[in-house]
């Protein structure tokens, strides 16, 4: 309140009491607004609280547990024996790393073929070059499917099609990639400069001239962008494939998780979040430079 | 357009060599071409690699592709086979464990994520070190941190409830660090310069600024939830999972392709909702990554 004395006395007195209500007026309703908007996000809270029966009381109960599993999971390491400790700990880290590559390998060749598949779909899909309107509808619903159905469920279903192993975790990424990538890549692709595209098909270039010289050249730097980041999710991904049968390192570690054997879990859990890390670093390195060969243009 | 045009082209293609040895610049050069072919060829031999490691086959996949043609016979027609209500209900649960994943993620990031921000805390240990925490969070699967809280709160949706708030509160405390360090400075020059403290300059400097961007993004990550919310159940974490996992196992293909129908219309609902309430919120922007 003490904020309004320099303007009251600056004004003739009708037109500053018109003013200050006026004010109060406005901030009533945007923190009515707020209020509402509080009040939605409130009851909507309470509603899912019901539905996912949230046991507060369950969770402080159950506290505990979480951190005395987070005490059991990690390993006795001992400075007198460090090096015994360690080789203990990571006892059969042989296999793990086999398993590691085997992860990351597919999430190599899944991001590969789905981001090719998007790349060939793309174009279609856009509003600006895909032109034949119901291959648009088509293309674009089938995206949509794909994206829609999480890798895992892919995985589920190509286990018992294809047989378990890793082939079956990588036909389900590189699908769920084509869904995802398909949408970023149509969307990069509507948001180019069509003159060069004008160019190519009024000099008689044909619709896949003009998506080779002219809609590529712009977008190729950004679709590299996005494979990438897709590749660092589907890292993830693929390291729980193994839960259904599909390959990679997840089969090892929901054994271990479901076996009790507290220091594997540690170390699984470890070495996959290096490794995630040390390509999310990378990735971003790759990608700084990726957009700055895009921005000159 | 079919008149004269093809004829320039036709010109052109007779006369290359001239052309080319006119205007180097416009036939690309040599050595790039050269750097291209030999990345290509690197790609695919190394693609080749990975597929032999990983046991690709082609018998296998075309036993295979046989096999999932059979069953997207048997997916026709789609039928609840009597569960409907049930399933209904379990994509309540699933939809539920999204939002309020989502809403507890934003509420425990959101105090975090100034910890992480370099222009509010300018220690760089400080920053730093929350960092790497919201790095190590994010790299954990959602599906993993499930199965962890399934072993700590027992099966239910409240375990898959935490498993979404954990995995989400990594992302989106990187996200809204980077909205934060974004930010306009301006604001919060005039804050300080009229005398405000350090919590004044956040408050009304760095907030109504930031506030609009993390509404967006927690929108479309509470879509985005509801897409890795139906999975969780594949681990005991609750919701339309559970069922979506028991009856691919049992080749109930009919249930299968009507739970990933009420999926596909459950996520359109809420992409429409959402979309329509983050224009609302920012403006028309493009979408966070996810």
């Amino acid at each position: 309140m003490t904020d309004r004395v320099p303007v009251a006395p600056s004004l003739p007195g009708g037109q500053a009491q018109a003013l200050l209500a006026g004010y109060d007026r406005a901030l009533a309703a945007r923190r009515g607004r707020s209020l509402t908007a509080l009040g939605v996000v409130l009851g909507c809270a309470l509603l899912s609280a019901w539905a996912a029966e949230v046991r507060p009381g369950d969770l402080a109960a159950n506290l505990y547990r979480f951190t005395s599993y987070i005490g059991r999971i990690t390993p006795t390491l001992t400075w007198a024996n460090l090096f015994g400790d360690l080789a203990e700990w990571y006892w059969n880290v042989g296999l793990w790393t086999r398993l590691l590559v085997e992860t990351l390998l597919i999430a190599y060749v899944g991001t590969l073929v789905g981001g090719a598949i998007a790349v060939c779909l793309c174009f279609t899909a856009s509003g600006n070059l895909g032109e034949i309107a119901w291959a648009r509808f088509a293309v674009r619903r089938v995206l949509e499917f794909l994206r829609t159905v999480p890798e895992v469920v892919f995985a589920l279903l190509f286990v018992i099609a294809f047989g378990l192993g890793p082939m079956a975790g990588v036909i389900a990424i590189a699908l769920h990639t084509a869904g995802a990538l398909g949408k970023l890549f149509f969307e990069i692709v509507e948001n180019i400069d069509m003159k060069p595209v004008e160019g190519v098909r009024s000099s008689g270039g044909s619709w896949l001239h003009a998506v080779r010289f002219a809609a590529l050249p712009q977008v190729a730097a950004g679709f590299a962008s996005y494979a990438l980041l897709r590749f660092e999710i589907n890292v993830r991904g693929a390291s729980v494939m193994g839960f259904v049968g599909a390959g990679g390192i997840g089969q090892e570690l929901i054994s271990a998780i479901r076996q009790f054997y507290y220091p594997d879990v540690s170390a699984i859990l470890l070495m996959i979040i290096a490794t995630v890390f040390v390509i999310d670093i990378a990735d971003e390195r790759i990608r700084h430079r990726l957009a700055a060969v895009e921005s000159p243009k | 357009m079919k008149g004269p045009v093809p004829s320039v082209r036709a010109d052109a293609v007779a006369d290359m060599a001239r052309l080319m040895a006119a205007y180097p610049a416009g036939f690309g050069n040599r050595r790039r071409a050269a750097g291209l072919l030999l990345l290509a060829a690197a790609v695919g031999l190394f693609t080749g690699f990975a597929m032999w490691r990983l046991d690709f086959s082609l018998a296998r996949i075309l036993s295979g592709l046989g096999r999932l043609a059979d069953f997207s016979l048997m997916m026709f027609p789609p039928s609840a086979g009597g569960r409907f209500w049930i399933y209904l209900q379990s994509l309540g649960e699933t939809v539920a464990i999204a939002f309020l994943g989502t809403l507890s993620a934003a509420l425990l990031a959101f105090p975090f994520s100034f910890l992480a921000a370099k222009n509010v805390i300018p220690n760089v240990f400080v920053h730093f070190g929350a960092r790497r925490v919201l790095d190590v969070i994010r790299g954990v699967d959602t599906l993993i941190w499930a199965l962890l809280w399934v072993s700590v709160v027992g099966l239910g949706p409240f375990a898959g409830l935490l498993a979404i708030a954990c995995s989400d509160f990594g992302a989106l405390g990187k996200l809204f660090s980077e909205a934060i360090e974004t930010a306009d400075r301006r604001p919060v020059d005039g804050v300080a310069s009229s005398g405000g403290s350090r919590m004044q300059q956040v408050r009304f400097g760095v907030l109504p600024q930031v506030l609009p961007v993390i509404g967006g993004q927690c929108l479309y990550y509470f879509e985005s939830n509801t897409r890795s919310a139906t999975i969780i159940g594949i681990v005991g974490a609750g919701g339309i999972g559970v069922h979506l996992a028991e009856q691919i196992r049992v080749l109930n293909l009919q249930d299968v392709s009507f739970l990933v129908l009420m999926i596909l219309a459950a996520v359109t609902v809420i992409d429409v909702v959402s979309t329509r309430l983050r224009t609302a919120l920012v403006g028309r922007r493009a979408a966070p990554l996810g």
